[in-house]
């Protein structure tokens, strides 16, 4: 069998995948309104927790907010919980077949249509909320960070968390070939994975062992690392250390993924006539 | 060349009793049934036939299609399609084939039809003048070019039903596998696809294996006819020879009624 690399259909699948997630105008509306009551409760919950004592804190209050607003703006990224949905309706209809019967691989096309979906709510809803967040008052202002350097970093450590969050998400979809309708240990999944990510509080703030171990599970190269690069908390040898986690986990996540896919597909059942 | 021996397929279905006690004991202790959805099938279809693939709900045509398109790997049985076997090779085999699944859609809902096809091309990597000629030729022969840009979920059934036919074709697949493309049309769209299915096969020579319930379809397309009940073969034959065992007169309706009632089916 001929294994040429070309990722036209995958780039094709991305395009049209993104061109459909920007059709979502009024959700995305809603979800930018949400963000924003989100976010301010967050900062405000925080500010109260500076000023009970602010030595207390593993970060300071810019760090925080800084955490808060770029969290929210690019939420649709970072949140494992924004599923790609059709691929479960995919499974669950039997409509996979057509998937099945395309010259590509499956695992590949997944991947990029999961990616698309997020990269294109993301870009639907990040400006207004960074125009918001940059032209709030002190102290609630969003700051960008002082290097050139570091925004590079984040963008890098970005792409890196949605490769993470997306292959993890991969062996949520895959496993619904083997469970039917798994909705159940999805939300489990997703709200603890979410909440050791660093998805409500940051990861900083947890308490020494969970911390650590939330540091070197996959879930602390989510969202986690491109957060703490943009809001300066992290640097220097701890930067490359998460940097090559992200990388690490990212790697173990896509080979996990294609050996199970691999798995899923030689006892597939197809549901429906 | 198409050929399938001795193929079989199990699936094993949970059983589910009615009442709340056992589903409360079905949490924990499974039990399974054994459905034998085919056994032991055998066929070999030529390049250029047409073949009407025939049996009642649930009889194995669906899981036939589903072995011959890779999508499924048999328990047992071999099945050679061009000189491959699907689930082995399924993406270089999936190239040469066209595939149209009549109760599901492979259009995107929200996009005009023509990305669809666009995307089509990309992923079948197409040469733009392959796909430029088909396109052309497809639209015109099933009257589409009102409606391209049109999104899918916006068309009839009927439309839709015509541009997941275009869909199936633009990368020129040697075989056609039709998994009832007419359910659900109005006669004006029936004839339409018919048609054109019947004049791809005498202009292009591409092999097509249609699976339906609508006799009509069998009788305008089929020379040849497979039988399925239950998951065996009951007959294979030529519509010549499905007369003779029927009552003299009958509408082709009639002689598949008396052929289900024949095998108990």
């Amino acid at each position: 069998m001929s294994r040429r690399i070309n990722i036209k259909p995958y780039t094709a699948l991305f395009r049209i995948r993104f061109t459909n997630a920007l059709q979502y105008r009024t959700a995305a509306i809603a979800g930018i309104v949400t963000n924003f009551a989100w976010g301010f409760m967050l900062i405000l919950a925080f500010s109260a927790f500076y000023d009970a004592n602010p030595e207390a804190s593993p970060m300071t209050f810019q760090q925080t907010v800084a955490y808060v607003w770029v969290q929210q703006a690019f939420i649709v990224m970072f949140f494992m919980w924004f599923f790609e949905n059709s691929i479960f309706e995919d499974i669950e209809s039997g409509q996979v077949s057509y998937d099945m019967v395309r010259p590509m691989d499956l695992y590949g096309r997944w991947f990029s249509m999961a990616a698309a979906n997020r990269v294109a709510r993301a870009a639907l809803r990040c400006i207004p909320v960074l125009i918001v967040a940059f032209i709030l008052p002190e102290p609630f202002r969003l700051a960008l960070p002082g290097e050139l350097g570091r925004l590079g970093l984040f963008f890098l450590s970005m792409a890196l968390s949605v490769g993470v969050v997306v292959s993890f998400s991969m062996l949520i979809y895959i496993s619904a070939f083997f469970t039917i309708n798994g909705l159940g240990s999805r939300v489990v999944v997703a709200s603890v994975g979410d909440f050791l990510a660093g998805a409500i509080i940051p990861i900083p703030f947890f308490p020494d062992t969970l911390r650590v171990l939330a540091e070197l599970s996959p879930f602390g190269a989510m969202q986690n690392m491109p957060l703490l690069i943009f809001s300066g908390h992290l640097a220097g040898d701890a930067l490359i250390r998460g940097l090559i986690l992200q990388v690490f986990w990212l790697i173990v996540l896509l080979l996990a993924g294609r050996a199970l896919m691999g798995r899923a597909l030689k006892r597939v059942i197809v549901q429906g006539g | 060349m198409i050929t399938l021996t001795g193929i079989c397929k199990d699936f094993r279905v949970a059983k589910r009793q009615s009442g709340f006690g056992r589903a409360v004991r079905a949490l924990f202790l499974r039990e399974y049934e054994t459905v034998h959805a085919l056994q032991n099938v055998s066929f070999s279809i030529s390049d250029g036939e047409m073949v009407g693939y025939i049996g009642p709900n649930g009889a194995g045509k669906s899981t036939t299609i589903k072995i011959m398109c890779g999508i499924l790997t048999p328990d047992g049985g071999t099945c050679q399609i061009n000189g491959r076997t699907p689930w082995r090779e399924r993406i270089a085999h999936v190239r040469e084939i066209g595939v149209v699944f009549g109760q599901r859609s492979q259009l995107w809902w929200d996009v005009p039809v023509i990305d669809s096809f666009e995307l089509i091309r990309d992923i079948y990597r197409t040469d733009h003048n392959t796909y430029r000629k088909n396109l052309d030729e497809l639209i015109e022969v099933l009257e589409l070019s009102e409606i391209l840009k049109t999104p899918a979920r916006s068309l009839s059934l009927g439309q839709r039903m015509r541009c997941e036919i275009v869909a199936s074709l633009l990368h020129d697949p040697k075989i056609l596998f039709l998994d009832e493309p007419t359910i659900g049309l109005d006669v004006v769209s029936k004839i339409a696809v018919r048609r054109f299915i019947k004049s791809l096969n005498e202009e292009r020579g591409t092999t097509v294996l249609l699976t339906t319930h609508d006799m009509q379809d069998i009788e305008a397309l089929a020379e040849r006819i497979i039988l399925i009940g239950k998951g065996q073969i009951l007959f294979d034959g030529g519509m010549a020879e499905l007369e003779s065992c029927a009552p003299e007169g009958a509408t082709a309706e009639e002689m598949v009624a008396a052929l289900y009632k024949e095998y108990e089916i």
